[in-house]
């Protein structure tokens, strides 16, 4: 990654105005502020139903200043395709097109569409933002929930299956760019957006995404339990240019430091995994262990 | 006095704040700065500004001092969990006054 | 320049004439050669377009209706479960109001799986808000297109052209090829209200609340119900403009036909028989046998389904004795769509005038079951001398 930017020289736009209809403390809302500082005003957005849809404004008020398209469910990516051939034969190759969906909006249902566009190498970024469930229908379970954590729909068992890795399905259709990011490394996202813009065909961000009322936190731990997924190793920053793999910011720092937070620090903050066990946990801890020394090895 | 000259016949909105109405309403504590604590106050030039980075409602301004603005803060105290000298601390609502809270 | 070519390709060179800008193409019978076609016309260069091959007809759908909301003149075709399955979509896309052109190649639906001709896809969207031409022959089909692109731009509404899978999409055909320059002439470039744009930005067909509401000027703006009104009002002043597009395709390219209904021998007729599309040919033979035989019959073959055109049906039917309806789908649970339409618009129109002519219903090559002209003859001729049942009859069953 080349561009290293700082608090201080962040862009001062703002592209969402105040007021909106997100939870109190929304993690998204943090992600995707950032997000659009660093595609900027020659966007338009691509919505399918999420918290987005309505974090951007009910009709007739939009809190979002960038044009965008609401879409149905399962169509977003195969929207963004849409748009952009209609930018392509008014001759614009400059406008920038952005699909925003949620966890279940692109490795649930939405993920035959996205497939489709990344195979057929159109040129927009995909950002996934990973609440971890369908937060806006009131946090029912999604394929990227992890294992254990209690939904409204996995009220006493808590999920069953493990978290779909969907920045990995990604990666198999050999894209030009696939990012891990999360709301808690703002910059670390801003810098991987601006880094990609350039390549060719569908980008695709994955972004991990606390959510206060899904997840079961008080609304201002929100940026220490994003770190915490990242300190603990359990969910990792990094990117993956023309295939190969790299970890970044504070994934990257723990290649020096050889210590991760045990597990159990960050399940202990929400109150969603309270039903994991001690012997789930030490599972979860091991297979973390196992992949960190993968890391290792490959730095070697 | 109905809708039928309305200048568009779908749904097309367009952008203004507080789609979610007086969002200040929502909250049962403030962030309360103290500007001795804060560093861009006490070296009067740009610094930090964290508590701007991270505000979710985007209600915290990029000024010295940062000012938030209570129509809209949600209260969420990211902000104050955030501040690394703790400059920024929750306050329950119910201790300002109704005149404040216009 | 008259060509003889099969109805698919007299679809695609329609959309070819029409300039249509973003394509979107998934395979199904039997629409496949149109989509093919397109492609050829795309790779050679000869038409200037994005060709979009989408892996479901859901995204084919999707790509058109972002693409006309950003300002393109756009074109998908499809047939039965490829039509079911972007359903979504199709409720969508009227709802957003946009003009797009979709070429419907009239298939049987599943289950079970069944690739020869029936309309029951076509007609199991009437009520979608889009709206659906019926086409009876080739001429009938680019023409349509054509006309299509222009009504549909003009009132924001999208349109179905639909025509019989295999009996028209691969059968060969002579008919009149418009040269670019009267089709450009009919046809202006597309110029949306709105697209999509930085410039101007807006956020489209997100949430819209029971109730009106305030938006950012001040003013008081619709909300869902007074969008969905302004749909079907719309869609009911599209028969006037149906009725303009006809009116002035005959100036510029010398052709002209009644905007809803082709009337065969129907003016001094008692008994008329009436359907949607290329069976209305094919009850023109029965409608001669019949005549030979001294009994005064007619057929009428109806163009426009969707908005139906009430008054001009009721009107060209009142004071006929029966009308015979042909169907090759029915409103399950209860009797063909068009034989219900066809009564709620005779009632509406006739009752208590002592011009209510009886109607009726009969079911017709479903799934493709071959329609012998012999047994049409015979069910009409039966029919001419009183009613046969109170439920739809269906022609040709083997039980």
């Amino acid at each position: 990654m080349q561009v290293k930017t700082t608090i201080l020289s962040l862009p001062t736009e703002e592209f969402v105005h105040p007021g909106t209809r997100s939870c109190t403390g929304c993690g998204l809302a943090i992600a995707y502020r950032v997000g659009l500082k660093a595609l900027g005003k020659d966007t338009i957005l691509v919505v399918p139903p999420s918290c987005l849809t309505v974090l951007q404004g009910l009709f007739p008020v939009a809190s979002t200043k960038l044009p965008c398209l609401n879409v149905t469910f399962a169509s977003t990516a195969a929207a963004a395709t849409g748009i952009l051939a209609s930018l392509k034969t008014k001759g614009n190759d400059h406008t920038a097109v952005a699909a925003w969906a949620g966890d279940g909006g692109t490795g649930d249902i939405g993920l035959q569409a996205l497939s489709g566009a990344a195979e057929r190498g159109d040129n927009f970024i995909y950002f996934c933002y990973d609440n971890e469930g369908y937060m806006n229908t009131g946090a029912q379970r999604s394929g990227t929930t992890p294992i254990g954590a209690i939904t409204a729909n996995t009220p006493f068992k808590g999920k069953l299956q493990q978290k779909k890795d969907v920045p990995a399905i990604m990666a198999a259709h050999k894209l030009s760019y696939v990012a891990a990011c999360s709301a808690a490394y703002p910059l670390d996202l801003y810098d991987k957006i601006r880094n990609c813009l350039h390549l060719p065909g569908t980008k695709y961000f994955h972004i991990h995404i606390p959510c206060p009322p899904g997840w079961g936190y008080d609304p201002r731990y929100g940026i220490k339990i994003g770190r915490l997924a990242v300190e603990t190793g359990y969910y990792d920053l990094y990117e993956i240019v023309n295939g190969e793999f790299k970890l970044t910011a504070a994934s990257e720092k723990l290649i020096e430091k050889r210590k991760l937070v045990p597990v159990h620090e960050y399940f202990r903050t929400q109150s969603r995994f309270r039903l994991l066990t001690d012997t789930q946990i030490a599972e979860i801890q091991r297979q973390i262990d196992e992949k960190w020394k993968g890391y290792y090895k490959q730095e070697e | 006095m109905g809708t039928r000259n309305y200048r568009r016949k779908t749904s097309h909105s367009e952008h203004g704040p507080g789609d979610g109405g007086r969002t200040g309403s929502w909250r049962v504590e403030r962030p309360v700065l103290d500007q001795s604590l804060c560093i861009p106050c006490k070296r009067n030039k740009e610094a930090c500004f964290i508590c701007w980075l991270f505000c979710p409602e985007i209600v915290i301004s990029r000024t010295i001092p940062p000012r938030v603005d209570l129509e809209y803060c949600k209260g969420c105290g990211i902000c104050a969990e955030e501040c690394p000298t703790k400059a920024i601390t929750m306050v329950d609502e119910a201790k300002f006054s109704e005149e404040d809270k216009e | 320049m008259h060509i003889i070519e099969n109805g698919n390709t007299a679809a695609a060179l329609g959309v070819k004439l029409c300039r249509a800008s973003v394509i979107a193409a998934y395979p199904i019978t039997p629409q496949t050669p149109l989509t093919e076609k397109l492609s050829e016309y795309v790779e050679r260069g000869d038409m200037k377009a994005e060709y979009i091959p989408v892996e479901s007809e859901h995204s084919a759908l999707a790509v058109c209706i972002a693409a006309s909301s950003a300002g393109a003149r756009v074109f998908t075709a499809t047939s039965a479960n490829g039509l079911l399955y972007m359903h979504e979509q199709v409720q969508w896309a009227s709802g957003a109001r946009l003009p797009i052109v979709m070429c419907v190649v009239n298939r049987a639906v599943g289950a079970p799986w069944n690739i020869w001709n029936d309309q029951q896809d076509s007609i199991s969207q009437r009520d979608t808000g889009w709206i659906q031409i019926y086409c009876a022959d080739h001429q009938q089909i680019i023409d349509a297109v054509i006309k299509a692109y222009w009504i549909a731009e003009k009132v924001s509404i999208p349109i179905m052209v639909c025509y019989d899978g295999y009996i028209l999409s691969h059968t060969f055909m002579p008919f009149d090829l418009p040269d670019q320059k009267t089709v450009d002439a009919f046809l202006p470039p597309f110029k949306p209200d709105y697209a999509l744009r930085p410039e101007e930005p807006a956020n489209l067909n997100t949430v819209t609340l029971p109730d009106v509401r305030l938006d950012v000027r001040g003013e008081l703006a619709h909300s869902y119900m007074e969008i969905r009104y302004l749909l079907q009002e719309e869609l009911r002043t599209t028969l006037d403009v149906a009725a303009d597009a006809e009116k002035r395709f005959a100036e510029i390219f010398g052709r002209q036909s009644d905007p809803f209904i082709e009337s065969y021998r129907c003016d001094d007729a008692d008994c008329v028989a009436l359907g949607l599309g290329s069976l209305t040919y094919q009850l023109r033979v029965s409608v001669d046998a019949l005549r030979k035989e001294g009994i005064k019959v007619g057929v009428m073959g109806l163009r426009f389904y969707r908005p139906f055109p009430d008054e001009a049906i009721a009107g060209a039917l009142k004071g006929k004795k029966s009308v015979v309806v042909f169907e090759k789908a029915i409103s399950y649970g209860y009797e063909g769509a068009l034989t219900s339409d066809l009564k709620s618009a005779l009632y509406e129109h006739l009752a208590g005038t002592g011009t209510l002519p009886s109607i009726q219903n009969f079911i017709a090559g479903i799934g493709g079951r071959d329609i012998r002209t012999e047994d049409l003859t015979q069910m009409f001729r039966t029919a001419t001398q009183g009613r046969v049942s109170k439920e739809p009859l269906w022609i040709g069953l083997k039980l």
